[in-house]
């Protein structure tokens, strides 16, 4: 299996979601994934990008798209975007060209002609969760499992962005995969109904209250759960839940105690038997630990 | 906006004059037709997968799954409502559209499958090209940070952007998150060096070509 | 009845009159009609040609019925609107004028021109163009008559809820025979699963079970239950009919519906019952509900030991313990042997079996043993069935009704007409993942709710959470579950707003909870209906604005703990409420049965896009489908609630009574017919007729059309390499000069 690999701004090796990157390759490695990385790639024209002008936004994430086919010429071109907002986006331009073939369709293929592409529209972009549990499959993820995660209590946190509006591998409302993914793994996966409510995004550096707020409702709702750690698959929401933490604590008044927030990559990894290092655990704000005694106490109670 | 002046109306007998202002004031929520703009709607649905804002049943869905919802002046039934009315000068200064979260989940909730997410984008742009959005949210200035810097750069670096944005809205944020920002350096998980990607002229093609 | 082969040389002095129509300014604001007139003048053989505003009107037909009588004219063309619409006016018209009134053609100058042309200029063109290409064709049209064929006066209505009662009872008051088949153990569909009607809330239980017992002892009325339509052919008036009686295993004639085959079964006890839409459980063998029409019990065959095991298994309860454990033991040895096949080793232990409990069946067991070695395996393993478990079902039933070996069996019948009445299904709220349904327990649908409000439901009347004895304490209901969304139904199913008001009303009543409505629109469009609004605004129930976004259960408040959260916008007010309830009722839309679409093949008809069956008209035959003699009655057609359904199927009734009480069928004449002397014997157009109405003539080996199933599509004449099919009002002569009229004005 191989797959070409979008890095996006915020997973690149440099940027907050940089433990995502490090455990999702070696997670990959693991799993015998071959990845090459997509030439010249830019920016997928994000939400931001898209509010001042999307036309340009298309044209951005189109750019992506036809690399992608010029790159794999012989074949249908998966591009993995382990970022949901570019998962999204670049799906979303995908639709956008083949819906509004008038207003979208005909100008960006222009335009893409005049840069020297040829856009036939046959990239898929992928997402590492689908391309986990739907293409490598969660037996064969099992049979790598050596530590399993007995007794961790994980809540799965998807996001809104991975599973809505143009992804097709899960329900919109209330998805399974990751649940699947954690329970294959060994860990018990909590049932909780915010699994796909947002996190305040981009809210957080500008309109912080409101971003804290929402962060704040989700960190609280799987901590009254009992959830030991969140996993989540988008480097946004990673940064909101887990670096504001203390904000939302000193705002709540205590309200939330420290909460653990993984890519769930990591989890993946660690079950695997990775080195910790590998999977970048020294980044995070809150520090995992996960010990078998925990289990016992656990079945105790 | 054009109404009549207060003193062109004469009360019997003798009123408060702060009441008289008050009740003056009242005015202004009565709606005149003539400052409404007849072809906002028009206007609005010509964005791509826009003039499905006409499907829209007043149900409320939208608003009541919105997670910005509550932060919101009018709530996203409100501003379809309102587009489709014409109440263009609301809408467009409204700070409602900029802080959609851009979540989708209106989206995939709207029993009528509107795009609100997409008109959202649609009132953003709108605003920005008639210099109607709120001057003082940093929303709109962080993305024009993030526009500048990807339109230059190919690729877009957060730590400039956000440094950039607060010295634009309010100087005193970067020190008041001085130590978030140590924190991520320690971890690797901030740079300020910009990343740019090698076929800039390329990328500057497409976009100067498909510019609305 | 006129010899289709003879061709009449009848225009040989053709006076043709062109009459072109106004219509208001439908046609004529597209149309310059006066120039259209004026050009039809020049044309061949057309001696009067003039205009009027409303050419269907009486003072219009009487244009055309002067001319003619005066002898102006004997060929009319009206210039006007879809032959669908108007055909049969205007030929009334010709032949009360006098002559044949297929002498007359229309020229469709409305949907076909003034309704589709952007100018003025090109929609006139092509108005002459049609006119012209009429008046070529009327001059080659041959004098027709019409056939007539009998109808066979029985009526089979199928499905036997409201609408189906209704219709057959009406129709056997009327003195006609009505077979009324239902596909379930018994009638009373869905109405007998509700508790109260709105707006009048009376039981429906109350009105509907008189009816159920008049269509049981109706003489003109034979019910069958659990059977199907299998197979329909024919046409309006002879429609032969096969009705499957599915496998019941109870012989219905004898059943008396005593239960004592309920009390005595042993099978497994928690198999969901479908009428109590799964709340509660039954038996293998059960009276769907007690007042069950015919009052007869049904074996399940998905449950019943003798189907899922081989038999009962020796009852080794200490209930019935008159078996010693050692025998136990022995029959349980014994059951495995046979399940085994050795029949050694059975007959052996059997021996043992008979020694120690000598009340078995001693005969039986020798007479298997004869069998077993005259070699005759299948019979002696029949018998020894009985040695072995006798089914309790069978050893209780007093008449001896159980029979486990029952086949399906297939009834033909004759009816002139067929009403079909096969209602709808819910939808199903798992469907809405957002509001949770299945995922939390205390979310209902709201058929569910009416079983629970039933006073013979599962709780006897009480309204409890999924625990079972749990009163609520905070209801609430969500509209639109399943309609007005494009994610599952565009359409709106119309009844939920009243049913949902009533389920309010039902719940305020007996729990006294707080009840909440989540509603997008409030539709009570209905006699009385709007008054049951107001009385539930009195009632202090809750209305709530605003389509519920989501159920959940999430926590803000202490209030909310334990509770599942509504979360929605109250529209009216601008705010969005969170409102914890014990309990969510889903009011679930109406949706066409899963099989809708194997129904319309079978009976020829149509379907709208969603899957409801289509009328012919949706004002003026409401109930009359696109194929002669089948009428819709109730659901089937689109969503509906009682009062209408029972109208409906009133409407149904009296159709079906009008086709069948005057004893004979009109049919067209454009029906094909085959030139003996052109006709080669090639049979295409035999297996390409989709009436199955052209066969081959044993004698002279050439084909025949029946006109009696002809529906005049024109297949066999496209098809006939010979040109020998050809079809009356389309022959070739007539569709080339027709062609030749356009060809040459262009």
């Amino acid at each position: 299996m191989s797959y070409l690999y979008y890095p996006g701004c915020c997973c690149s090796m440099k940027a907050s979601g940089k433990a995502y990157e490090e455990s999702l390759m070696a997670v990959l490695k693991k799993l015998g994934v071959t990845l090459e990385e997509l030439k010249d790639w830019n920016c997928c024209g994000a939400t931001m990008y898209m509010a001042i002008d999307q036309m340009q936004a298309f044209g951005m994430a189109s750019r992506n798209l036809a690399l992608a086919e010029q790159q794999c010429p012989n074949k249908t071109p998966e591009l993995m975007a382990p970022c949901s907002a570019c998962y999204v986006v670049m799906n979303k331009t995908k639709h956008f060209i083949e819906d509004y073939k008038e207003q979208v369709g005909t100008p960006i293929r222009n335009a893409l002609k005049e840069a020297g592409f040829t856009y036939t529209g046959k990239t898929k972009v992928r997402h590492p969760l689908d391309i986990l549990v739907n293409d490598i499959g969660l037996d064969k993820i099992r049979q790598h499992v050596k530590k399993p995660l007995k007794g961790l209590k994980v809540a799965s946190y998807y996001g809104c962005l991975l599973v809505r509006p143009y992804s097709e591998f899960d329900d919109v409302h209330y998805p399974r995969s990751m649940d699947n993914l954690m329970e294959a793994l060994g860990a018990s996966s909590l049932e909780w109904p915010l699994k796909t409510r947002c996190c305040g995004g981009s809210m957080t550096g500008t309109v912080e209250d409101a971003g804290l707020r929402l962060s704040y409702i989700i960190l609280n709702e799987a901590e009254r759960r009992g959830a030991d750690v969140v996993v989540t698959a988008c480097p946004f929401c990673q940064t909101n839940l887990e670096c504001f933490q203390q904000r939302i604590q000193r705002k709540s008044k205590g309200g939330i105690s420290d909460l653990p927030i993984l890519f769930f990559t990591q989890l993946v990894g660690y079950a695997m038997g990775i080195p910790e290092r590998e999977l970048g655990f020294h980044r995070l704000f809150v520090p995992f630990h996960f010990s078998p005694k925990q289990v016992v106490t656990e079945g105790v109670e | 906006m054009q109404q009549e002046t207060p003193k062109q109306i004469r009360f019997v007998g003798k009123l408060d004059p702060d009441f008289v202002q008050k009740m003056w004031r009242g005015w202004k929520k009565v709606k005149f037709e003539e400052e409404m703009d007849p072809q906002f709607a028009e206007k609005v649905a010509s964005y791509p997968g826009c003039n499905t804002l006409f499907d829209c049943i007043q149900c409320g869905t939208c608003s009541g799954i919105c997670p910005m919802g509550s932060f919101m002046e009018y709530a996203p039934r409100k501003i379809v409502g309102m587009i489709r009315a014409g109440f263009k000068g609301e809408v467009l200064t409204s700070y409602t559209t900029w802080l959609c979260a851009s979540c989708y989940a209106c989206t995939v909730e709207c029993p009528k499958n509107i795009k609100i997410t997409d008109i959202m984008y649609a009132l953003k742009q709108l605003a920005i090209k008639e210099h109607m959005h709120p001057r003082r949210l940093p929303i709109p200035v962080l993305a024009r940070q993030f526009f500048e810097i990807v339109k230059k750069f190919g690729r877009n670096n957060e730590g400039k952007v956000v440094i950039n944005m607060y010295f634009r809205t309010n100087p005193l944020l970067p020190l008041r998150n001085l130590i978030m920002g140590i924190k991520l350096y320690l971890r690797g998980r901030i740079a300020f060096t910009q990343d740019k990607i090698q076929n800039i002229p390329q990328l500057t093609k497409i976009l100067n070509t498909v510019k609305m | 009845m006129k010899d289709q082969h003879v061709h009449h040389f009848e225009h040989t002095d053709v006076k043709v009159g062109v009459y072109v129509c106004h219509c208001g300014i439908n046609i004529a604001s597209k149309v310059n009609v006066h120039e259209v007139v004026e050009f039809a003048k020049n044309l061949p053989n057309v001696t009067v040609a003039t205009e009027y505003k409303f050419m269907c009107s009486d003072a219009g037909q009487d244009i055309i019925v002067q001319d003619i009588r005066s002898g102006k004219v004997n060929r009319v063309i009206v210039a006007s609107c879809s032959p669908l619409m108007h055909e049969i006016t205007f030929r009334n018209a010709t032949q009360h004028g006098g002559i044949n009134p297929y002498f007359f053609q229309m020229a469709n100058i409305r949907e076909h021109v003034s309704w589709v042309t952007a100018e003025k200029e090109d929609a006139t063109v092509k108005a002459k163009a049609l006119v012209a290409a009429a008046v070529h064709r009327v001059s080659k049209h041959t004098s027709l008559e019409k056939k007539y064929f009998p109808v066979n006066p029985n009526v089979l209505v199928v499905g036997g809820g409201i609408a189906g009662i209704q219709a057959a009872l009406t129709i056997a008051n009327a003195g006609k025979k009505v077979y009324l088949v239902e596909r379930e153990p018994t009638i009373g569909g869905h109405m007998a699963k509700f508790d109260k009607t709105f707006p009048t809330l009376d039981c429906a239980a109350c009105i509907l079970t008189p009816k159920m017992s008049q269509v049981r002892s109706h003489p003109n009325i034979t019910l069958w239950t659990y059977a199907e339509v299998e197979n329909v052919s024919g046409y309006v008036g002879n429609f032969t009919v096969q009705v499957k009686h599915k496998k019941r295993y109870i012989n219905a004639d004898t059943c008396i519906g005593c239960k004592a085959c309920v009390d005595a079964c042993i099978g497994p006890e928690n198999i969901p019952d479908e009428f109590n839409e799964g709340l509660s459980y039954r038996k293998p063998v059960y009276m769907p509900f007690p007042q069950a029409t015919p009052s007869v019990v049904i074996i399940d065959e998905n449950s019943c030991y003798h189907f899922t095991k081989g038999g009962c298994p020796p009852d080794f309860s200490s209930k019935n313990g008159h078996l010693s454990p050692q025998l136990q033991s022995l029959l349980r040895r014994a059951n495995e042997c046979f399940e085994l096949r050795d029949f050694q080793e059975t007959l052996k232990l059997t021996k043992e079996i008979l020694k120690s409990s000598p009340e078995h069946q001693e005969t039986l067991f020798l007479h298997a043993q004869t069998l077993y070695q005259l070699g005759m395996i299948n019979e002696a393993t029949e018998v020894m069935r009985n040695v072995m478990v006798k089914e309790r079902c069978v050893a209780a039933c007093p008449k001896g009704s159980v029979d486990l070996y029952q086949t399906e069996a297939i009834s033909e019948i004759q009816v002139g007409a067929i009403i079909i009445a096969t209602g709808f299904k819910t939808f199903q709220g798992e469907r809405t993942t957002q509001y949770g349904y299945k995922r939390y327990p205390n979310v209902f649908t709201s058929l569910e709710i009416e079983r629970l409000v039933n006073a013979s439901g599962p709780t006897g009347g009480e309204i409890v959470l999924r625990d079972g004895k749990t009163k609520p304490k905070s209801v609430a209901i969500l509209h639109c579950v399943g309609s007005r969304d494009l994610h599952s139904n565009r359409y709106c199913s119309r009844v939920c707003c009243m049913y949902s008001l009533k389920l309010a009303h039902l719940i305020k009543e007996r729990t006294g909870a707080e009840v909440y409505n989540f509603y997008i629109d409030m539709r009570t469009p209905g006699k009385g209906y709007e008054e049951f609004y107001e009385k539930l605004c009195h009632e202090n129930v809750h209305f709530i604005r605003g389509r519920a976004a989501e159920v959940t259960d999430w926590v803000l408040s202490k209030a909310e703990l334990g509770k599942l959260v509504v979360r929605a916008e109250d529209t009216l007010l601008g705010m969005v409420r969170r409102v914890p309830v014990d309990m969510v009722v889903l009011s679930v839309g109406l949706e066409p049965q899963t099989d809708a679409e194997e129904v319309r093949r079978k009976f020829n008809i149509s379907c709208s896009k969603e899957g409801w069956f289509l009328e012919r008209h949706p004002k003026l035959a409401p109930v009359n489908t696109f194929t002669d003699g089948i009428f819709l009655a109730g659901a089937c057609q689109g969503p509906k609630d009682i009062p209408d359904t029972v109208a409906q199927a009133g409407a149904a009734a009296a159709e079906a009574l009008a086709l069948i009480d005057i004893g004979y069928v009109e049919m067209e004449p454009n029906t094909a017919f085959i030139t003996e002397e052109n006709c080669s014997g090639c049979r295409i157009c035999v297996a390409l007729c989709p009436y199955t109405a052209i066969t081959t003539d044993p004698v002279k080996l050439i084909s025949v059309v029946n006109p009696a199933l002809c529906k005049g599509c024109g297949t066999c004449v496209a098809a006939c390499p010979s040109g020998a099919a050809q079809q009356n009002l389309f022959t070739d002569e007539q569709i080339f000069e027709e062609i030749e009229g356009v060809l040459e004005y262009v």
